[in-house]
């Protein structure tokens, strides 16, 4: 089967691999119909996850059809359309049954900080990814979702990590009626991380980049406020006269380890390693968010030390609240939420490219070039 | 609640500010009447291991699933087994593995060699992608590498020239 194979920094190509097996009771194969690129795959592509093995396959955002299950799987059958969460998640394990999906104790033998992901490096399990043409997919009986008939595969892709994740961003800041909420990262989660805030009764959205074209998508799709910090001298005395002097009473960090605009975090944080990725966008949340108010962070940052400003989180009160997306917890909303058509993810999808250009894809959505957003991969063997 | 002060009857005062609105972790975490017996719930049925998994040293064993897309293999192999040996808290874990991925990029060409593949470093790079919609970027980036590989050239050949 064609499979993604990474053999080191900014260095990809699809090869043939072995068709993956059955390998416990509970696991299913599926057969991918679609499969995204993540901007958390850049952090991979990049070189800047530890313990990324060359030969190892990415992608954690796919949906696809049943194509074989193990002798212990009751919830879905070979012919399933299902979309599947990016957490390897065992439904059983204490953090689990507490609904805290992406730090399941039962997934990932590498390191107990992480749950397991798909695609996602050894730190994160060692699982092999969607973007292939087969995948082996554990837990088939709890993490698989059937699609529901009348819903697009391409809504359904974005449901396996994106939406739900820009809506826990929103979630996570405790979002209050008429609140004045400040998004870092106009990239897929930090536009749904927009697009959520309104539905938890923001008063006033506000969305931070430097790409124009990715700013006047997520204006005019979430209607929101856009800026792009290269036109301002201090984002945060920026935010904070946009705010009557007292700051965001949310602000949200949908951007992480590649963020750009400090060059001493830049060196830092990307360049060298010295700490587990750029921290500047934590900098200037925890900076421009208003006293006693909340930062939200799904950002995602390496495993060791960042330069954030922690001093600032004790005087002003700050809550700060981080997880990586329990993406089953809001499968029930988020699926209402596109069937009464309040929220449409698949606008975002801007390239759909057929796996065999893999390499070509992540260039193009890793250095925002034909005005990328959001890419589908498409396998050959998808029949659809 | 009542139970529990039974327990604790001999501190003065115990759980009478308790509040269970004051939860920061609404509506992230469920409370569960089992969350303090530890490590009890009814495991998953444990995968049966075929190849060498790494473990981190701050669990007691394996977890029921694990994945095994690519066996620890070669010198890279070896570094990521020394560095299993210390936590996740520790740099002594972290900044190994970051050196065997970069020496595992190396066996990575050297296998592609070995099995007659020379790599197409620039399609993998995507950069017929950059050629498409980035030429002058293309062109920057290569006339930079030109430059710096040239001064280097010189600043190395003056040196001998010196001798
Ligand atoms: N917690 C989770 O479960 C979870 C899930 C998915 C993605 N993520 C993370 O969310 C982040 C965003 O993902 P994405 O797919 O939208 O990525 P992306 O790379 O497409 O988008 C990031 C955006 O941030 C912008 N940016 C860079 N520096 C900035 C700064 N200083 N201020 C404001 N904007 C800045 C970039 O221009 C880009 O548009 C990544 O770190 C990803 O790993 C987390
Ligand atoms: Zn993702
Ligand atoms: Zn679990």
């Amino acid at each position: 089967m064609l499979a993604m194979n990474y053999r080191g920094p900014r260095r990809v190509r699809v090869d043939q691999k072995p068709y993956p097996e059955i390998k416990h009771p509970e696991d299913a194969i599926v057969r991918v119909t679609r499969s995204c690129i993540c901007g958390s795959d850049l952090h991979l592509y990049n070189g800047n996850v530890p313990d990324t093995r060359v030969g190892s396959t990415f992608g954690h955002e796919f949906v696809g059809i049943i194509e074989e299950v193990g002798p212990a799987v009751e919830k879905v059958k070979v012919g399933d359309h299902v979309l599947v969460p990016f957490n390897v998640a065992c439904g059983k394990c204490i953090f689990c049954q507490q609904g805290l999906f992406g730090n399941c104790h039962e997934s990932n033998a590498q390191a107990t900080a992480v749950g397991g992901i798909f695609g996602y490096s050894h730190t994160a399990g060692g699982y092999d990814g969607g973007q292939a043409e087969y995948v082996r997919v554990p837990y088939a009986n709890f993490g698989p979702t059937i699609i529901p008939p009348d819903m697009d595969p391409d809504d359904a892709v974005l449901l396996t990590d994106v939406f739900p994740t820009g809506y826990q961003a929103a979630e996570m800041g405790g979002i209050q009626p008429g609140d004045t909420v400040v998004i870092f990262g106009a990239g897929p989660v930090g536009i749904m991380a927009a697009k959520s805030s309104w539905l938890f009764g923001a008063g006033r959205v506000i969305v931070i980049d430097e790409v124009n074209y990715r700013l006047e998508f997520v204006r005019d799709y979430a209607q929101c406020e856009v800026y792009n910090f290269r036109e301002m001298d201090d984002p945060v005395v920026f935010i904070k006269k946009l705010t009557d002097w007292l700051g965001a009473d949310v602000c949200i960090d949908a951007v992480g380890a590649e963020a750009t605009g400090n060059a001493l975090q830049t060196i830092t944080g990307r360049k060298t390693l010295l700490q587990a990725g750029s921290a500047t966008v934590l900098h200037w949340a925890i900076n421009s968010v208003r006293k006693g108010g909340t930062v939200s962070v799904v950002g995602v940052y390496g495993p060791t030390d960042n330069l954030v400003p922690i001093g600032n989180v004790v005087n002003k009160g700050i809550t700060l609240r981080a997880n990586q997306t329990a993406v089953k917890r809001h499968l029930p909303k988020l699926i209402d939420h596109i069937q009464s058509g309040r929220v449409s993810p698949k606008a975002i999808i801007t390239h759909r490219v057929p796996l065999e250009e893999i390499a070509d894809a992540y260039h193009i959505f890793s250095e925002k070039l034909d005005n990328c957003i959001k890419t589908v991969l498409i396998p050959p063997s998808a029949g659809m | 609640m009542e139970n529990l002060a039974a327990k604790y009857t001999h501190i003065k005062g115990w759980g009478i500010d308790a509040d269970p609105s004051n939860d920061p972790t609404y509506p992230l975490k469920y409370h569960m009447p089992t969350e303090h017996d530890g490590y009890n719930w009814e495991r998953p049925v444990q995968q049966s291991q075929d190849v060498e998994v790494l473990q981190s040293i701050e669990r007691p064993s394996l977890p029921a699933v694990f994945g095994t897309s690519v066996a620890p293999q070669g010198l890279s192999g070896q570094i990521r087994r020394y560095a299993f040996k210390y936590s996740e808290s520790h740099y002594g874990h972290w900044l190994p593995l970051l050196l065997a991925d970069r020496v595992n990029m190396v066996e990575g060409l050297v296998d592609d060699l070995k099995q007659g593949h020379i790599p197409n470093i620039f399609a993998e790079k995507g950069w017929k992608a950059e050629w498409k919609y980035n030429p002058v970027g293309l062109v920057t980036k290569v006339a930079t590498t030109v430059l710096i590989t040239t001064a280097i050239f010189a600043f190395v050949t003056r040196k001998k020239d010196k001798r």
